[in-house]
């Protein structure tokens, strides 16, 4: 480490604009979570009056309420449209593990030049526009779509499954597995194989030798595929949107729905200040995660 | 190493398979003669011709393409400058808010990065458009440019950069002449990760943009409300092949590099 | 290179008439001036004081986590120090940064630059310097003719073995012609037997040149094979400088007795001591321990007794009784080829160590466990050590 912080120089320009682009505006959409619902286009009030200096200042937080979380609390299609975010978030999650993990598992149990065109496999889809993937699942998914066609031809069905909430998971599950998979890869990849050939030698079955020593050692690896999944899940909008029913209630949908289709500013900021701090425990911890990684690594 | 087992063959097998299936079945009815999904009518690439007279996907096409290429090189940028911070500088005032920074957006909901940029730009008075669309790709696709950027400093041997600085070397010079060189595959990785998000993305770009800046995922997900349509599947065939093509192009450079290196040590 | 070089009769050998540091007319090199670095709550460097002379080959040894590398670091310009001063030619370093620093410094990853061929790593520091491109390459010619990579010159660092990677590492510290060469474990990477011989080459390389080499190194055999001095470090202080052969016949403390080569230690009261002759009182033999020692010691104060292995003689038949002499049986040994090393349990039930030289394949009356067996050692072989 050179004398001069220089890498504190070099930071600057990112900081700087993350600062303006990312950070501040939170502090807007806080603002606007406390504003006036009456003023649905801007400008809103309050608005601070420079002008009068001090005063101004304090006249702005004076005017400032919390009706809109009011609002919020009091109609029961947002609590409703809460708690089935969670749900769908979290048992799309557990899904995603008990679907991923064998998958990673079997991954990394390929000889090395293998794995490389696997993880690739995996990654591909990443790349591949998110949206365009959701639309093939409605191809798929649809009253006379392919699935009830194949079902038809071995004599079952139809399924009703578009625009059901069990499209919404298989949606869900569908866009998220590269997420799932790649943490555990890389944790289960990393994995001695004399580990386990010596908890083969103390008298493990493969199976124990599994729940003993590899499950254990890819907990890491579980975390952070859980919270890379689980975090952006709870905000989702375009796989409840597309996929799901009217009565699919999700924030991310709420969200959008109050800013587009009611024109609600404030109530769609208090939404997202709503979905940001159930998210912050989250959030902090994949940090957490990823540092401890990186440090790792170092 | 023990050879993969029929579980894990299967396994993985089932995975690809759920993966890639739908798409696969999006690119086959690209080229349906029949306007109607389930019925096979023949072969044909006139919804491909049809692209060609819609003006205003062409449109959304040119805004998209515009959007990703300075949005991901301004990612890249700035991408770089801060995993150099992250990685080198070890404990600076502010570093914990500016790693917070960086990785919060990685998982932050999409709906939420979108709503607060759009407010930031009312709040200013930006009239939202074109660059509207492309600074908030930036500020979003730096995220993910920094991380891969990141990962790759962390494995860098610190000590070629002091022996550049030995050498003579100023930090900027040694930065340009030693590290720079030797990170460029991260850094276009990170180039091409940037732009095919802000080619993908719909959210940020629905809250963010404006009149005469739609982009391609805007107008796929306006056609996508009112139904599967051939000429979606035939786009969304040609974005595909796009991508795919670009990400296994790299893939095998890097493949053959690798090998080439191992050849050498051997 | 122009410079004048001194010959040197043997490589390996002590020059016993090199000798600058103990002539007090000449300035050093390098000098660290109660030189002290912090990291955090961990001190590294702890007031070093420190000169290097023109043409010295110096080694600064000690085990992992003593402060030799940081101190190389600092003279680079790597750390900057919390205390003390480093001048180099006279001139202050403080403040100067690395790249203006006219020391070259050889790295233990060797810190090759991947994406640069062989000729450009060894011309990187000239091109730096702002020399002419002709000059670069007869430079680089030279330097390639030195550590014989000839035929090498358009290779990648990951198409070289690790000796030839090393070599590079080294023509490239050595082209810009620094005033200094620091060289940070630079054998550490190679195995036993290259390592033996780029030890020699070093000598005879840093003979040709005439340059000053610093080396660190937690090597005992390769600081006491290549350098002219060693200094001996712990916790961030150096506890003894001076020659191979002082260090190891002749250490300050316990710590170097035993940090350098094998060593017995006996705690002892001493008995006698005018001067010449030490005497100490040991439960372990009758007539007590003598060893010559000119340095004063005080009677009647705790001194222990150093004796190196191969300095003690085995005996199957008891010798006659005397001081510094042992019996025990054989508790165990260990046969390494040139050497069997015996370990004797004494009646007291503490062990000592003997090496004997296998001068003969055969050996006439073999020694096994449970031999009885006596030792005895020369008073010159001892060395009294009071801390």
């Amino acid at each position: 480490m050179s004398a001069k912080p220089r890498g504190g120089l070099a930071a600057l320009a990112p900081f700087l604009w993350l600062g303006v682009f990312f950070l501040f505006p939170f502090f807007l959409v806080a603002k606007l979570s406390l504003s006036d619902t009456a003023l649905a286009m801007p400008p809103y009030a309050p608005r601070v009056d420079w002008s009068a200096g001090s005063e101004g200042v304090r006249a702005f937080f004076a005017a400032l309420d919390f009706e809109t979380y009011a609002r919020l609390t009091s109609d029961s299609l947002y609590i409703a449209s809460y708690l089935s975010s969670l749900r769908f978030a979290a048992v799309a999650t557990g899904m995603l593990l008990i679907i991923g993990y064998p998958i990673a598992y079997g991954m990394s149990r390929f000889p090395p030049a293998q794995r490389q065109a696997l993880l690739m496999a995996v990654i591909l889809p990443f790349w591949t526009s998110f949206l365009i993937r959701v639309y093939a699942w409605i191809a798929v998914l649809k009253p006379q779509g392919l699935l009830n066609a194949a079902l038809a031809q071995i004599g079952l069905g139809p399924l009703n499954l578009l625009n059901t909430d069990t499209a919404v998971y298989i949606g869900l599950v569908y866009a998220y597995l590269p997420f799932m998979v790649l943490p555990l890869y890389a944790v289960l990849e990393k994995q001695d194989q004399s580990q386990l050939e010596a908890a083969a030698d103390l008298g493990c079955t493969p199976s124990q030798a599994f729940w003993r020593v590899t499950f254990p050692l890819s907990l890491p690896g579980v975390a952070a595929g859980a919270l890379l999944c689980f975090i952006p899940m709870v905000g989702e909008f375009v796989i409840p949107d597309l996929l799901g029913g009217s009565g699919t209630l999700m924030l991310g949908k709420t969200i959008w729905a109050e800013f587009f289709a009611n024109r609600d500013w404030p109530a769609a900021s208090a939404v997202a200040i709503v979905l940001l701090a159930t998210l912050v425990i989250p959030i902090l911890l994949y940090q957490r995660q990823q540092q401890k990684m990186i440090e790792a690594a170092q | 190493m023990k050879a993969p087992s029929a579980f894990n063959r299967v396994s993985v097998a089932a995975g690809l398979a759920f993966l890639y299936l739908p798409i696969i079945l999006l690119v086959i009815y690209s080229f349906n003669a029949s306007r109607l999904v389930t019925v096979w009518g023949g072969f044909s690439t006139k919804w491909y011709g049809a692209l060609l007279q819609d003006d205003q996907l062409l449109d959304a096409i040119g805004v998209t393409l515009r959007v990703g290429l300075i949005s991901a090189t301004l990612a890249t940028v700035l991408g770089v400058l801060a995993a150099v911070a992250l990685v080198r500088s070890g404990r600076f005032k502010g570093r914990l808010l500016f790693s917070g920074m960086v990785f919060a957006p990685l998982v932050m909901p999409e709906v939420v990065l979108g709503l607060s940029l759009l407010l930031l730009f009312v709040a200013v008075g930006l009239p939202r458009g074109f660059w509207t669309v492309t600074v908030s790709h930036a500020t979003v696709t730096l995220c993910y440019a920094t991380v891969v950027i990141q990962a790759r400093l962390v494995s860098f041997d610190k000590a070629l950069e002091e022996a550049a600085r030995d050498l003579g070397c100023t930090p900027v010079q040694a930065f340009f002449a030693v590290t720079l060189p030797n990170i460029a595959p991260a850094v276009a990785a990170a180039w091409m990760l940037a732009f095919t998000l802000s080619l993908d993305d719909l959210v940020i770009a629905s809250f963010t943009s404006g009149p005469g800046a739609t982009t391609l995922p805007m107008r796929i997900y306006s056609q996508v409300r009112l139904g599967v349509s051939p000429e979606i599947n035939a786009v969304s065939t040609l974005l595909i092949g796009l991508v795919a093509t670009g990400v296994i192009g790299v893939y095998l450079v890097q493949q053959r590099r690798a090998r080439v290196a191992d050849l050498g040590a051997g | 290179m122009t410079t004048t070089r001194r010959p040197r009769l043997n490589i390996g050998a002590v020059r016993s008439s090199f000798a600058p540091w103990a002539d007090p007319t000449l300035q050093p090199l390098v000098r660290f001036d109660g030189v002290s670095k912090r990291f955090g709550a961990e001190t590294a460097v702890n007031n070093v004081s420190l000169s290097i002379y023109e043409s010295e080959f110096f080694a600064l040894l000690g085990p992992s986590g003593c402060g030799k590398t940081t101190l190389m670091r600092l003279l680079a310009g790597f750390e900057t120090p919390d205390a003390g001063r480093i001048t180099l030619a006279g001139q202050d370093l403080a403040g100067m940064p690395p790249h203006r620093r006219p020391v070259n410094m050889m790295f233990q990853s060797y810190a090759l630059f991947p994406h640069l061929s062989v000729e450009q790593n060894i011309g990187f520091g000239l091109k730096q310097q702002g020399m002419p491109k002709g000059q670069i390459a007869d430079r680089v010619v030279e330097m390639l003719a030195l550590v014989r990579l000839q035929g090498l010159a358009r290779r990648k660092p990951h198409q070289l073995s690790g000796g030839q990677r090393q070599r590079v590492a080294l023509a490239r510290a050595i082209a810009p012609n620094p005033k200094m060469l620091l060289l940070d474990e630079p054998l550490a990477a190679l195995d036993k037997k290259l390592r033996e011989e780029t030890q020699f080459e070093l000598i005879a390389l840093q003979q040709r040149l005439g340059m000053t080499f610093l080396i660190v190194t937690h090597d005992q055999e390769e600081a006491m094979v290549t350098a002219d001095r060693i200094a001996v470090m712990r916790e961030g202080q150096i506890v003894q400088i001076g020659r191979p052969a002082e260090v190891y016949e002749t250490p300050n403390s316990r710590y170097v007795a035993d940090f350098i080569g094998d060593v017995n230690l006996f705690e002892g009261a001493v008995t006698a001591a005018d001067g010449k002759v030490v005497k100490m009182a040991t439960a372990d033999c009758p007539a007590g321990f003598e060893a010559l020692e000119d340095d004063a010691v005080s009677v009647g104060s705790t001194a222990w007794l150093g004796v190196r292995p191969e300095k003690i003689e085995l005996h199957l038949d008891p010798p006659k009784d005397g001081p510094n002499r042992l019996a025990g049986k054989v508790a165990d040994y260990g046969y390494l080829g040139d050497w069997t090393t015996y370990v004797v349990e004494l009646e007291s039930g503490r062990t000592v160590r003997a090496a004997r030289a296998n001068a003969s394949r055969l050996v006439a009356r073999p020694i096994a466990c449970d031999d009885a067996v006596w030792l005895t050692f020369a008073p010159d072989a001892a060395v009294v050590l009071t801390r």
